[in-house]
C-alpha cells in the first residue's frame, strides 16, 4: 500500500513538475497591465489626434484592415500582416488595392463588422462622408485615393487616381483603425468602440483609463492579459519612481530618455529597458520668404556650421542618429546611407573646416566677426525643442549669428509658424510610417499645411511623385535617396538628429516589442502576457 | 450686527461679481484658445475645420454674449460642458472637489495643530536651544518649496521602503486611505505649519509681556493655565488671520503637491484645463474657488468676534 501511494504521490509531483516545466515556456493568461501616461489625452478617437498620447491607449481597442507585424521591432512592407483584412490583392496596373475581409468579426457592442463600415471610415477620412471629423490631420494620406467601393459585405476596394504601393503601409500604421458606421465620431471621441483585442472601459481625464479583455475577439486565445490600466502621470520623476518601486509594470513607451534610463537601471536593476529611434527628427524651419534666410548663402552657412555629434553626445549621451529627411539604417529602411550623407555640406566629419566654409558664406553675405547677425530662434516651450535650440544658438555663434531664444507657448506655436512670424525655428518631425511618401508629401510638398517652411520646388514634386509610383524597393531607394539629398542641399529643413528613446518593463512582463523605425505602431498588446 | 451681516453679504456679491468679470476677460486675454491648441497637437491647421470648431463651441461668437452665457447659465446651474472632454463640467468638477477639500483640511490641520503648539513652546522658552531649533525648523519650512519637499519624500520612501506614497483611488482599508492624503497633506502643510509657527510666536511674545500676564502669575496661576488660557486665546487673532489667508493661498500649494503625488484633485485640474484653454471648466472651477475664498474671509471675520468679544460689528 504504502508503495502504491509513493508510485502516485512521485506520478503527481512529475506531473505538476512537467506541467509546470511546459507552462513555464509558454504564454499564460491572465493580469492586468499597469502602465503609467505621461499626459491626458483630449479624447479618444485616433482619427482626430496626432499623437501617440492617443495611440498608445487606443490603439489596442481597434483592429486596421493591415497592420505591422507586432512581435518585430522594424515596420517593413514585407511583414504587414492582415487583420480585419483577410487577404489583399493589387490589380488594374497598380490602381486598385481589394482587400477581402474576414468573417464573423464583431465591434464591442455586439453589431457585425462589414465592407461598410470599411467605406465609412475611409470616406470620412477623405471628407467624403456626411459625418465629419472635428480634426482630420491625416486627410492628405488618401490624396491619391479616387474612391472606395464595396462588393458585397465582406470585399472592399481602394480606387486609386495613381499607383501607390506605399498606401499598404499608410494603412498599416497605428493611425489607421477602421471605426464603425453605427457609432458617431463625436461617441467615438469619448466612448470608442472597436473591434480589437481590448475594450474600453473607461477614461478619466488627468486621471486613467481602463480597458478589459475583449472575450469575443476574433482571434482565439487572444489577449493574453485580463485588461489594461493607465493612470495618467504628466511628472515624469514621480511617473519613474512609481515604476522604480513596482508600482507599475512598463513605463509609458519611448518616453524614458537616455540619463534617466540610467536612473532606472540603478534603482530597478532587474527592469529590462529597450533603446529604439522613435522616428521624430529634430529639425530647423527656416523663413526663406524673408529677410535675411531668403538669401542661400546664409541658409547653407548655418547647415554647415550644425555639429550634429555634439547635439546626440550632450542630449542622449551619444545615443542618436545622424541622418537626413528619413530615418537612417540599420533601422529606418529609407534613409541615406552614410558615405552619401558626408558628401552633403555639413554632414562632412570636420566640423571645423565646414564652419570655415560658412564664415566665408557669410562673408559674402556681409557678415563678419564685426558685423554679426541678430536672429530669433523660436521654438516651443517644451525641453525637447528648448534644449537643442539653446545648443543651436551656441553653435551659430561661431559663424557670426547671435541668436536669441524665443519661446513660444503650444497654443501659439502653429499660428505662429503659419503666419511666417518667425526668423528659424527648432521643430521636431514625428513620422507615423517609415515611408517617403508620408514625409516628403506632408513635410516638404507645395501647399500641404505641415509644410510650415512654404518650400516648393516644382521639379522635386515631380521626383515625389516618381518615387511614390515605382513599385521595385531598390529602384524606389535609389530615388528617395536623390530626394532627400536634394533637400539637404537646398536647406528645405535641416535636419539635426533623429532621437533615441527607452521604454523599461518589470521582468515578468513579456511579448513586448518597441517598435524601431515607428513611435505610432506597436501597441495592440494582443501577445503581451504576465509570467507572474 | 444684522445690518452689517447683510452689507457684508452684499459686498460678497459684488465681489463675485468683479472676480467673474476679471476670469472670464482675463481668460481671454492669454493668447490662443481650445481650437489653436487642438490643431497645435495636431500639427496642422485648417481654416474651415476651425472656424467650424469655434463655431461648435461658440467661441466665435462677441465676448459679451459669451460672458452673458456663461454666468446666466452658472446662476441657473447649468455649467456647460468642458471643450476637452465633451461630458458636463459639473460632472468633471465635482468629484474632485471632496479629494482637494480632504488634502487642503488635513493640511490646514496639520498646520494648527503643528504651528500653534510649537509656537507656543517656542515663545515660551524664548532663548533656550529649543526655541533657536524650533526657528530653524520654521525657517526650513518656509523655505522649502512643496514641490521639492514632495519629491523629496517619494524619492525617500522608495529608496527606504520600497513604496511610493501616491495617490490610490481604491484604498482597501480607512489607514490606507489615511495615509494617501496624509502624506501630500504634511508636505503641503509643512510650509503653512511653519509660519503659523512664526507668527503664533511672536503674537505670543506680545501678550507674555502685558501686565495681566504678570498678574495671572502673581495670583499663582499655572505656566500652563498663563500660557493657553490667558495667553494664547489673546494671542490668536493673528493668528486666525493668517490661516485664513493661507487656506487661500493653499490651492497655489496643492498645484504641485497634487502634480507630485498624482492626486486628481481640482488643483491640477485647473491647470490641466488652464493649458487645453477650457473656458467652462476654468471659469467655473475659479468661481468656485472664489466663493471658497470669501466664503472664509467672511467666517474669519465672523470668528474675530466669537474669539475677542471686544469686537462688536455694528453699523
Amino acid at each position: 500500500m504504502r508503495s502504491v501511494r509513493a508510485l502516485a504521490a512521485t506520478a503527481a509531483l512529475s506531473l505538476l513538475a512537467f506541467s509546470t516545466i511546459a507552462f513555464a515556456g509558454g504564454p499564460k493568461q491572465g493580469g492586468i497591465l499597469r502602465m503609467y501616461h505621461r499626459d491626458s489625452p483630449g479624447n479618444a478617437s485616433i482619427h482626430e489626434g496626432a499623437t501617440y498620447s492617443l495611440n498608445v491607449p487606443f490603439m489596442p481597442v481597434f483592429n486596421n484592415l493591415v497592420i505591422y507585424k507586432q512581435d518585430e521591432a522594424q515596420n517593413r512592407m514585407d511583414n504587414i500582416l492582415p487583420e480585419l483584412a483577410e487577404s489583399w490583392a493589387w490589380a488594374g496596373d497598380n490602381k486598385t488595392l481589394t482587400f477581402k475581409l474576414r468573417q464573423g468579426v464583431k465591434w464591442h457592442d455586439g453589431k457585425p463588422f462589414t465592407s461598410a463600415d470599411v467605406k465609412c471610415t475611409f470616406d470620412m477620412l477623405m471628407g467624403k462622408a456626411q459625418q465629419k471629423f472635428r480634426q482630420n490631420p491625416r486627410k492628405t494620406w488618401y490624396e491619391q485615393v479616387n474612391d472606395i467601393s464595396t462588393n458585397g459585405d465582406f470585399e472592399v476596394s481602394f480606387n486609386l487616381k495613381r499607383p501607390q504601393p506605399s498606401l499598404l503601409a499608410l494603412l498599416a500604421s497605428g493611425y489607421t483603425p477602421v471605426y464603425p458606421c453605427h457609432v458617431s465620431p463625436g461617441d467615438m471621441r469619448t466612448h470608442p468602440i472597436g473591434t480589437g483585442p481590448f475594450k474600453f472601459v473607461e477614461f478619466k481625464a488627468n486621471e486613467s483609463i481602463k480597458l478589459t479583455r475583449n472575450t469575443d475577439y476574433w482571434r482565439e486565445g487572444r489577449p493574453y492579459l485580463d485588461g489594461i490600466e493607465f493612470t495618467i502621470i504628466p511628472n515624469r520623476s514621480t511617473a519613474i519612481l512609481a515604476f522604480v518601486a513596482g508600482k507599475f509594470d512598463m513605463t509609458f513607451p519611448t518616453e524614458v530618455s537616455i540619463p534617466l534610463l540610467k536612473d532606472v537601471k540603478s534603482q530597478a536593476p532587474n527592469a529590462v529597458c529597450v533603446v529604439e529611434p522613435n522616428n521624430v527628427a529634430t529639425n530647423i524651419i527656416v523663413n526663406s520668404s524673408a529677410p535675411p534666410f531668403d538669401n542661400i548663402d546664409i541658409r547653407r552657412a548655418m547647415a554647415l556650421a550644425l555639429d550634429r555629434k555634439a547635439f546626440i553626445s550632450i542630449m542622449f549621451e551619444g545615443q542618436g542618429d545622424v541622418g537626413g529627411t528619413l530615418l537612417p539604417p540599420p533601422n529606418g529602411l529609407w534613409g541615406m546611407p552614410k558615405e552619401m550623407l558626408e558628401t552633403i555640406p555639413g554632414y562632412g566629419p570636420d566640423v571645423n573646416a565646414n564652419r570655415e566654409q560658412a564664415k566665408k558664406l557669410m562673408q559674402k553675405a556681409g557678415y563678419g566677426p564685426d558685423k554679426h547677425l541678430a536672429v530669433k530662434i523660436s521654438t516651443r516651450n517644451i525641453p525637447v525643442y528648448r534644449d537643442p535650440a539653446v545648443i543651436l544658438i551656441d553653435q551659430l555663434k561661431s559663424i557670426y549669428i547671435d541668436g536669441e531664444l524665443d519661446v513660444v507657448e503650444t497654443a501659439n506655436w502653429f499660428p505662429k509658424i503659419a503666419r511666417k512670424d518667425y526668423m528659424l525655428g527648432l521643430n521636431l518631425t514625428g513620422n507615423a510610417v517609415d515611408d517617403p511618401d508620408q514625409s516628403f508629401y506632408e513635410n516638404y510638398s507645395c501647399g500641404s499645411e505641415r509644410n510650415y517652411t512654404n518650400y516648393c520646388n516644382k521639379e522635386i514634386e515631380k521626383l515625389f511623385d516618381g518615387q511614390s509610383q515605382e513599385t521595385d524597393i531598390a529602384k524606389r531607394k535609389k530615388l528617395v535617396w536623390d530626394i532627400d539629398k536634394k533637400l539637404q542641399e537646398d536647406v528645405a529643413r535641416p535636419i539635426i538628429f533623429h532621437a533615441r528613446t527607452g521604454t523599461c518593463w518589470q521582468p515578468y512582463v513579456k511579448g513586448v516589442t518597441v517598435m524601431s523605425n515607428s513611435s505610432y505602431n506597436g501597441y495592440r498588446y494582443e501577445d503581451v502576457w504576465m509570467d507572474k | 450686527m444684522f445690518a452689517y451681516l447683510v452689507r457684508r453679504l452684499f459686498l460678497m456679491l459684488v465681489t463675485l461679481f468683479g472676480i467673474s468679470v476679471v476670469i472670464f476677460f482675463l481668460l481671454r486675454i492669454v493668447p490662443g484658445n481650445i481650437v489653436d491648441i487642438l490643431f497645435a497637437a495636431a500639427g496642422y491647421v485648417d481654416p474651415a475645420d476651425k472656424a467650424n470648431l469655434e463655431k461648435e463651441l461658440g467661441i466665435d461668437r462677441p465676448l459679451i454674449v459669451q460672458y452673458w452665457h456663461w454666468i446666466s447659465g452658472f446662476l441657473r446651474g447649468d455649467f456647460g460642458y468642458s471643450y476637452v472632454s465633451e461630458k458636463p463640467a459639473l460632472q468633471e468638477i465635482l468629484p474632485r472637489i471632496p479629494i482637494t477639500a480632504r488634502l487642503a483640511g488635513l493640511a490646514l490641520l496639520f498646520s494648527a495643530s503643528i504651528g500653534i503648539p510649537l509656537g507656543v513652546i517656542s515663545a515660551v522658552k524664548q532663548g533656550t536651544r529649543l526655541d533657536y531649533a524650533l526657528r530653524v525648523v520654521s525657517l526650513s519650512g518656509l523655505s522649502l518649496p512643496s514641490f521639492w519637499l514632495g519629491l523629496l519624500i517619494l524619492t525617500a520612501a522608495v529608496a527606504m521602503f520600497g513604496q511610493i506614497p501616491i495617490f490610490n483611488p481604491n484604498p482597501k482599508t480607512w489607514l490606507e486611505a489615511f495615509a494617501t492624503y496624509a502624506v501630500p497633506a504634511a508636505a503641503v502643510g509643512f510650509r503653512s505649519a511653519a509660519l503659523t509657527m512664526r507668527i503664533t510666536r511672536s503674537s505670543m511674545l506680545e501678550v507674555l509681556r502685558q501686565d495681566y500676564i504678570r498678574t495671572a502669575r502673581a495670583k499663582g496661576a499655572s505656566d500652563a493655565a498663563v500660557n493657553y488660557h490667558h495667553a494664547l486665546k489673546n494671542a490668536i487673532l493673528p493668528v486666525i488671520t493668517v490661516i485664513g489667508i493661507e487656506a487661500a493661498f493653499l490651492i497655489g500649494g496643492l498645484i504641485v503637491t497634487e502634480t507630485v503625488f498624482n492626486i486628481p484633485g481640482v488643483a491640477r485640474f485647473l491647470v490641466e484645463a488652464i493649458r487645453w484653454r477650457d473656458y467652462p471648466i476654468v471659469q467655473n472651477l475659479v468661481m468656485f474657488i472664489a466663493v471658497v475664498v470669501v466664503f472664509a474671509n467672511f467666517t474669519v471675520d465672523m470668528l474675530y468676534a466669537v474669539f475677542d468679544p471686544r469686537i462688536r460689528y455694528t453699523d
